[in-house]
């Protein structure tokens, strides 16, 4: 073991968009930070995400922090790397029960001051032309827009270096002990220690339960104007936050080269990295059935990733429970990239004993000790 | 649509031909499918205007019984069958043995001008004459390494182009060592004569590269690295290749071992072509670049392996390992300039397309850092250009490859049989 213990005020093990947004956070506020990265940054869930930032209103607690979230993303709009592409959310419904559901959503996204309105099947097909004849209608969220994860976490690890933030790069955090960290060179850093390691998070904090949800997303070559609003289906929650083995939903980009990023799956139990040619077809014939000119187009590639998935859907931010000095912020499974900035800034608000912009207690890692 | 073959063969150049021929002379029911129109592959590609090579007609001619697979273009690998995309849908070819036949593309290297129109490969304007673009009366400059440099300037000439020289970076030294070791390959050396005396005329330049590519919206000219100094030619064409690489993405997709103690990885076979996943068996360029003689033969032995026949493949053995020694005596000499990785500058772009320029790199060490990052790689060539390059400079190897392995429209991925046009319009309720 080397000698001396280097000690900083956080050390922020993994550099994910949360790690990335939390080291971040707190270097602006003067803190010394060190942040530990065994692969490339923003090289896990960050890398294989679509970057949307949308706000899902079906649960009280992740709109909170959605919106709380979304408007601190309003200052990336300029910034190069983040490839801000302000295209709005645009929400189909394939019947009128649908639709009439989207008005209740409506409602709650207003209430936590996120504009949304009704579109009526003409005026869906307006905005939409490549859409399929027959749709209800939809519900249109203009503000919300693209981003690309990998480059801003990028961008968030290379500002908090310009203030003096120390990069651990190519470096794993072998273990957690009182009052620092253990790297896998033996190094061992000191200070409050805060774990951002979403789908790995067992390996340092096994009393978190955590489970990896795999998914699937295509991209084609460059089809500019094609699409031009982030297409869903009102059903997504539904595929997102019901608990089945296995689901896809119609989720479909416009990227502002011009390609077309097209998702989602969802899938529990499948534990390797590998494309399953079955859920790909599924996933695809879903987004042919609402946009059928997709068929024809070509595709560059196609890969899957693991969104960190906590047993009640609910990210894990605050005090690892029974630990001093260790705070979690992971498992904000396929929402990290929207809800980054603000589950940043309520981490160094906890952290450093001030009051949070919303409340914590939904998202307390407390919950899983009780 | 399913279809099963006990053989089927992926890749219709010199090696795959011979497989399915070995194959089929067993009785196994065989496909043999390839990418292009033509079997052939890159060396006996079809040429629209000259006739083909005896030894390529006769590969082709002896084709009967096999099932030939034109126009599909291999997308995913499924257990023990390809999802290949025709030209009017896809179908899912399942095999009982899988040969591997997938040949090698050109090294590119970048240096200023690359990618201005006009400049292309050796290998690379070679097949562009060969399927009829118009190179009469054109200036082209050759440069590169290895001998398809030679191969290259015989067809533009063939085609009417006007070579002004053939610049080879390997010494004058190095080249005379070649040609003296040639003595042991007579055939070799008689072919090599032939094409020199062919070539007559055309300047052959050893220690000599192309720096620089000049124009504006075209290529204009060409600044040249000689052991004499630099100097500028003016050109219409500028074509540079440094010699081959093998295709190893299909391999890969596959899950067959690679032998990665190169720049650029290889398909890892034993003596007898069988790679690390049970029944698949993998020739030619794909397992080292070796040349047309041990294509040819090692297609035949993969051919009788995938048949199952055993015997008939070791008899095999002898020859190939004598051709295979001169492959390694290709390579020994043919190896490259260090001054040639120091030719792109921080402007020079490396990813064409997605339009990354070389500076843009500095500071990452891992290609998918790098990707991620700056999205090189990432476009429709999937690294296979600059990836290849990076390598090649020592940047970073390059990086895992993702299905499809070629672009493929996505009613092909999602496994849906026919393609028609009209699918974009009809549209079906969801």
């Amino acid at each position: 073991m080397s000698g001396s213990t280097a000690t900083f005020d956080l050390i922020v093990v993994g550099a994910g968009i949360v790690g990335a947004s939390c080291a971040d956070a707190a270097s602006a506020e003067g803190m010394r930070v060190a942040i530990v990265e065994p692969g490339p940054i923003g090289g896990g869930a960050t890398a294989a995400a679509m970057g949307h930032l949308v706000a899902m209103d079906d649960d009280p607690a992740e709109l909170a922090l959605a919106s709380y979230s979304l408007g601190l993303w309003e200052s990336f709009a300029d910034l190069k790397e983040a490839e801000f592409s302000r295209c709005g959310t645009l929400w189909v419904a394939r019947d009128d029960r649908e639709l009439a559901a989207a008005a209740a959503r409506i409602a709650r996204l207003k209430a936590a001051d996120r504009d949304a309105r009704l579109l009526d099947a003409a005026s869906l097909h307006e905005l939409e032309p490549a859409l399929v004849q027959g749709l209800a209608g939809g519900m249109l969220v203009e503000r919300e827009a693209v981003v690309y994860p990998p480059r801003v976490a990028n961008h968030l690890v290379r500002r908090a270096q310009s203030r003096g933030t120390r990069l651990f790069a190519g470096r794993r955090a072998q273990a957690l002990y009182r009052g620092g960290v253990q790297l896998d060179d033996d190094t061992r850093l000191g200070g409050p220690v805060l774990v951002a390691t979403g789908c790995a998070l067992p390996d340092l904090l096994p009393m978190l339960p955590m489970r990896a949800r795999k998914g699937h997303l295509v991209i084609t070559d460059r089809y500019p104007g094609l699409i031009r609003h982030q297409l869903l289906e009102l059903g997504y929650a539904d595929s997102a936050h019901g608990d089945a083995d296995s689901s896809v939903a119609f989720n479909v980009q416009p990227r502002p080269t011009g390609q077309i990023l097209i998702g989602s799956s969802r899938e529990f139990q499948a534990n390797d990295a590998s494309v399953s040619p079955s859920m790909v077809q599924r996933m695809l014939e879903r987004s042919f059935a609402f946009v059928p000119r997709l068929r024809g187009l070509q595709a560059l590639r196609v890969w899957t990733g693991f969104r960190p998935t906590t047993p009640d859907g609910r990210p894990y931010l605050g005090a690892v429970p029974g630990a001093v000095d260790q705070w979690v912020a992971a498992g904000h499974e396929g929402l990290g990239v929207t809800t980054a900035l603000g589950s940043a800034k309520l981490m160094i608000d906890l952290i450093q004993g001030r009051r949070p912009a919303i409340d914590p207690a939904p998202y307390s890692p407390w919950r899983m000790a009780a | 649509m399913r279809e099963h073959y006990d053989v089927l063969v992926a890749g219709a150049g010199p090696a795959g031909l011979a497989a399915a021929q070995a194959a089929v002379s067993h009785g196994a029911r065989v496909g043999l499918l390839d990418m292009q129109a033509r079997p052939g592959g890159q060396v006996w590609r079809h040429d629209v205007r000259l006739p083909a090579a005896p030894a390529a007609r006769q590969a082709i001619e002896a084709l009967q019984g096999v099932k030939l697979l034109a126009r599909h273009s291999v997308v995913t690998a499924e257990p023990s069958a390809l999802r290949v995309e025709t030209p009017t849908g896809s179908d899912l070819l399942s095999f009982g043995s899988l040969v591997l036949a997938t040949g090698a593309r050109e090294l590119l290297l970048p240096f200023p001008g690359w990618t201005l129109p006009g400049v292309t490969g050796a290998g690379g304007l070679q097949a562009l004459a060969k399927q009829g673009w118009p190179v009469a009366g054109k200036r082209v400059v050759i440069g590169g390494s290895g001998p398809l440099l030679l191969a290259a300037a015989d067809t533009l000439r063939k085609h009417g182009a006007h070579v002004l020289g053939m610049h080879e970076q390997a010494s004058a030294a190095t080249v005379r060592s070649f040609a003296w070791q040639l003595r042991r390959w007579p055939a070799r050396a008689a072919q090599a004569a032939g094409l020199r005396l062919r070539l007559a005329g055309v300047p052959y330049r050893c220690g000599s590269f192309v720096r620089e590519a000049i124009g504006g919206d075209a290529v204009r000219g060409a600044v040249i690295e000689t052991p004499h100094g630099t100097r500028q030619v003016e050109c219409d064409l500028l074509a540079v290749g440094y010699g081959l690489v093998p295709n190893t993405e299909l391999a890969a997709l596959l899950g067959c071992a690679l032998d990665e103690a190169d720049a650029h990885p290889r398909v890892r076979v034993d003596a007898l072509l069988r790679t690390s996943v049970a029944n698949i068996h993998a020739a030619g360029e794909a397992c080292g670049i070796g040349g047309l003689a041990v294509a040819r033969i090692e297609g035949a032995m993969a051919g009788h392996m995938a048949a199952g026949d055993v015997a008939a493949a070791s008899a095999l053995l002898p020859r190939r390992d004598r051709e295979r020694r001169f492959g390694a005596l290709l390579a020994r000499h043919f190896t490259l300039d260090p001054r040639l990785r120091e030719l792109a500058d921080e402007r020079t772009l490396v990813c064409r397309c997605e339009d990354v320029a070389l500076g843009a790199l500095a500071g990452y060490d891992d290609a998918r850092a790098a990707k991620l990052a700056t999205r090189c790689g990432m476009g429709a060539c999937q690294g296979r250009i600059c990836g290849t390059a990076l390598a090649e400079l020592g940047r970073f190897p390059r990086g895992g490859a993702r299905p499809p392995i070629f672009p493929a429209r996505l009613a092909t991925l999602a496994g849906l049989a026919d393609f028609s046009p009209d699918d974009a319009r009809r549209g079906n309720r969801p």
